[in-house]
């Protein structure tokens, strides 16, 4: 590693880091949309999060990936408003993993999930504005020989106020850069902002527009070869034989990889002819353990669960077994939620350029340091001869955070062929059979009503696959997955639920098939509200009550839960009798720290669904850009919509059968309905966006659909179902 | 060997009959605006036009294009961004992550040509491109607005 003091300096030229290592490529890499590469000898950066040049332009650094969820331009704006600087004069750059370690992680969690970007870091880097504007007011005062307390900074220009002498933060930039930086900064009240909290536009859309916006698999190095790759399709499962000299002499080939016992690439002049060579190659899988499982064998192991004994529990109060014995009026359901592919439109790729003394990798990534530990296992290097550069990810969606198995694949490949980059990209179908599926679960509600058609004692059991067990051992708490009951804890700000139920146990049946799971946006709280919110609609029909007056009697102890609730009841107009041929359907949670509800109006002619409108609520405590608000709230009625119509990857002889959109289809522009956003910010908090809205898109059309059909839809997709 | 008209410019590209055009823009002619998203006509992140009309690159080998045949691709549907689309594009800030973009900005282009004031529901039956991210309802917004303002003509 050479000097890393200066992000700036180094000037993300490949070289410069590389040199050491023996690798003197030189040429400069794409970074992130808009950023610029910081020539050498530019002026000095005024700390870890603002670089500003002498003709003004101020540049953010950005820790956090983005990947269309606008994370880069909330950041920005965030930093921006303590700054103190001319918004048109924003541009943003990622520092690398390899900076942020050698740096004692200066520029803290890389990590880009759980709707975490902002909430996680927002007081850092705002501290990281504050302390720059601090060092550029005090390089302009001692230039002029005044008191800092008497100059002022706005929009990049600092004043001295007694004599109206103004100076420009590109000026001073160099010699604020040298002054100690103060150890405390206060940070502006969310009322008084200017540029955070507006609806300001993305600062990445031109080149997304033109060709420029380079993503993963776009990225050209000199000498680079390209790899396409096939693992075993059977979980589990290995080559038993495979023929490499059939292939090596067609046209391009250079070599066929064994990455391991399970796994095969062909590295070509092009990534076609990689393919067309995989293609052809000759492989014999041996099937492994798990040959004989299938979705109905998966259905069967959960369906067990739901009655097991033995259950971990996740809230309790009350006695709900002692209730639901008593007996009373009685209400029970099963519910069931399938397997889901990330299916994000970029295919898994990575870059990797190995030497015995160094690695690099060119990675769209949702978790830089992962990728880098990835990377330098894989390598075999310590993790300071590695590095990662980020680059603009064509969608993530949780696909691209923990799991950095196209970036092994793609080290263990240029291992093989040291001093020269290859690019590895999957096919959609190796994306399809090689997912880190939303995780597999079935839920049995059970209830007691009183006379008074009132909810007394719930028993929710689900049971099913853990996340955690798979991907995160170390997050289990004595043998429990504390993130199976996401938004379904007695308190706390990540999400609670938002009835107060007299009896109440919510237990979980750990059933883990052989199919990996992973954090897929929503996780957890996509199936878990459909469980409780569809349950809450039939206990509503049951009691014979209108389901948001069912569910307002039991939400007073909860009034942020039913403050979005009520908005999206009062936008639609639920006191009014829906247009003709048209039903009406309703849901809320909290997750990832917000409270979320929408509305559905939808009608069923002939069988065939239209969903007409959506109307959905989000408060999330504080808001960063409501305009990049809306865009999440609305996209994750596609996200979650897609999963609830259509989205389903079955398995058969321990494989997945989807292999490609004709199978796992997707909603499309024909079936989106409008979608009518409400922000109400309350204060007071921070809560994520990107993925709490997907939980609510699916139960609220589902239970639109029970009141156009009387058709409980217990099960998904609906693709399965007839709702003639 | 095959002969291709790109955004203009006749090339000359070294490839196998069979390669799909979508990897001959990529590869050989280095032109990446253009996506790969599934390579069998599904999503459309590889639409290009020829001789005006929308297509997925990806279904289509090489040696189905003439030389005199016009390929338009992103690149070249304006030398500057400043297609009629592109500019509605920005004035609504229509993408998120931006992957299936071009070839959404490309596919609206292909539906302008031939009916130059679609109806939201034309619009919903033509475009039939794949956003995992969600844009949809946007990129129905930035069409009409394009359509709306002045002659969203192809180019190249
Ligand atoms: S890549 Fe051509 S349609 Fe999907
Ligand atoms: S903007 Fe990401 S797939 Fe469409």
């Amino acid at each position: 590693m050479t000097q890393v003091q200066s992000v700036s300096r180094r000037g993300f030229i490949v070289g410069t880091a590389a040199a050491a290592g023996g690798l003197s490529l030189g040429f400069h890499i794409p970074l992130t949309g808009g950023a610029l590469a910081q020539p050498v000898g530019s002026p000095a950066e005024v700390n870890a999060w603002v670089v500003i040049r002498p003709d003004e332009t101020v540049v953010i650094r950005i820790a956090r990936s983005e990947m269309g969820q606008g994370t880069l331009t909330g950041l920005a704006q965030l930093v921006a408003e303590e700054l103190e600087c001319d918004w048109s004069k924003v541009t943003t750059e990622y520092p690398t993993p390899g900076q942020n370690l050698a740096r004692q992680r200066v520029w803290g969690s890389f990590s880009t999930g759980g709707s975490r970007g902002i909430r996680d870091s927002h007081e850092y880097v705002r501290q990281g504005g504050a302390v720059a504007r601090e060092m550029l007011v005090a390089a302009a005062a001692a230039r002029w020989n005044a008191p800092a307390g008497e100059c002022r900074a706005s929009k990049g220009v600092v004043t001295h106020t007694p004599t109206g002498r103004t100076t420009s933060y590109g000026a001073v930039a160099a010699d604020a850069s040298r002054m100690t930086p103060p150890k405390t900064v206060a940070l502006k009240d969310p009322k008084d902002w200017t540029i955070a909290g507006k609806p300001l536009k993305r600062l990445d859309t031109a080149d997304k527009l033109t060709g420029k916006q380079v993503y993963g698999v776009d990225l050209k190095l000199p000498g680079m070869l390209n790899a396409a790759v096939k693992a075993c399709p059977h979980f589990g499962g290995r080559i038993a034989s495979l023929d490499a000299a059939a292939v090596a002499t067609m046209p391009g080939v250079r070599k066929v990889v064994r990455i391991d016992d399970a796994t095969v690439a062909v590295v070509a002049d092009t990534w076609w002819r990689a393919k067309t060579a995989l293609d052809a190659l000759p492989i014999v899988w041996d099937e492994g353990p798990n040959r004989a499982v299938s979705s109905a064998s998966i259905a069967e192991t959960l369906k067990a669960g739901l009655g097991a004994d033995d259950a971990f529990v996740g809230t309790t109060m009350g006695d709900a077994r002692a209730a639901l014995a008593r007996g009373g009026r009685t209400v029970t359901a099963d519910y069931a939620y399938p397997y889901q592919n990330h299916a994000t439109m970029e295919p898994m790729n990575a870059t990797a350029l190995y030497t015995p003394e160094r690695c690099e990798v060119w990675v769209p990534t949702q978790n830089g340091e992962a990728s880098l530990a990835a990377a330098a296992e894989a390598a075999g290097l310590p993790v300071d001869r590695c590095d990662i550069h980020k680059i603009h990810l064509g969608g993530g969606f949780g696909r691209r955070g923990n799991f950095q198995d196209y970036v092994r694949q793609a080290v263990a490949i240029a291992k093989d062929l040291p001093g020269t980059p290859v690019k590895l990209i999957w096919s959609r179908e190796e994306d399809m059979l090689h997912g880190a599926y939303h995780p597999i679960t079935q839920a049995r509600m059970t209830g007691t009503l009183d006379v008074d058609g009132n909810l007394t004692a719930l028993h929710m059991r689900i049971s099913g696959q853990s996340i955690l067990a798979a991907v995160r051992p170390e997050g289990m708490q004595g043998g429990k997955d504390p993130v199976v009951f996401q938004g379904l804890n007695a308190a706390g700000p990540e999400g609670h639920l938002g009835y107060a139920i007299k009896d109440l146990l919510i237990d979980h049946a750990m059933r883990n098939p052989p199919v990996p799971p992973g954090f897929w946006r929503g996780v957890n709280l996509n199936q878990n509200t459909i469980y409780v919110e569809c349950f809450m609609d039939e206990l509503a029909h049951a009691a014979g009550v209108d389901p948001l007056a069912f569910r307002r009697k039991l939400m007073a102890n909860h009034p942020k839960h039913l403050a979005v609730l009520d908005a999206v009841a009062q936008r639609i107009g639920w006191d009014r009798p829906p247009p003709a041929g048209v039903a009406r359907g309703l849901a809320q949670i909290m997750g990832f720290g917000s409270h979320v509800a929408a509305a559905a109006e939808v009608s069923v002619t002939d069988g065939r669904l239209k969903i007409h409108r959506i109307v959905a609520a989000t408060d999330p405590g504080h808001m960063v850009n409501p305009a990049q608000i809306e865009r999440q709230v609305e996209g994750s009625f596609v996200y979650g919509l897609s999963a609830a119509l259509y989205g389903e990857c079955t398995v058969k002889n321990g494989r997945i059968e989807q292999e490609n959109f004709d199978s796992y289809e997707v909603m499309r522009m024909a079936e989106m309905p409008d979608v009518e956003t409400i922000v109400m910010p309350s204060g007071g908090f921070w809560g994520g966006v990107g993925e709490p809205t997907i939980a609510v898109a699916a139960p609220a059309v589902l239970n639109a659909i029970f009141a156009a059909t009387g058709k409980r839809i217990r099960t998904l997709p609906l693709k399965n179902h007839s709702l003639a | 060997m095959a002969r291709l008209t790109i955004n203009g410019e006749v090339r000359d590209v070294d490839a196998d009959p069979d390669t799909p055009l979508l990897w001959v823009i990529r590869e050989q002619v280095g032109l990446t605006g253009t996506k790969f998203g599934c390579g069998i006509a599904q999503c459309g992140a590889c639409t290009v036009h020829i001789d005006g009309v929308a297509i997925r690159s990806c279904a289509m080998p090489v040696s189905a294009v003439a030389p005199e045949q016009r390929i338009v691709t992103i690149e070249g549907l304006s030398p500057d961004g400043s297609h009629p689309l592109q500019k509605a594009w920005a004035a609504l800030d229509v993408p998120q992550c931006g992957y299936c973009q071009t070839g959404m900005i490309m596919a609206a282009a292909g539906l302008l040509q031939t009916n130059p004031k679609p109806s939201d529901d034309d619009i919903r039956a033509e475009i039939t491109n794949i956003c995992r991210c969600g844009t949809y309802n946007r990129v129905r917004a930035a069409i009409k607005l394009a359509a709306k303002g002045a002659g969203a003509t192809q180019e190249g």
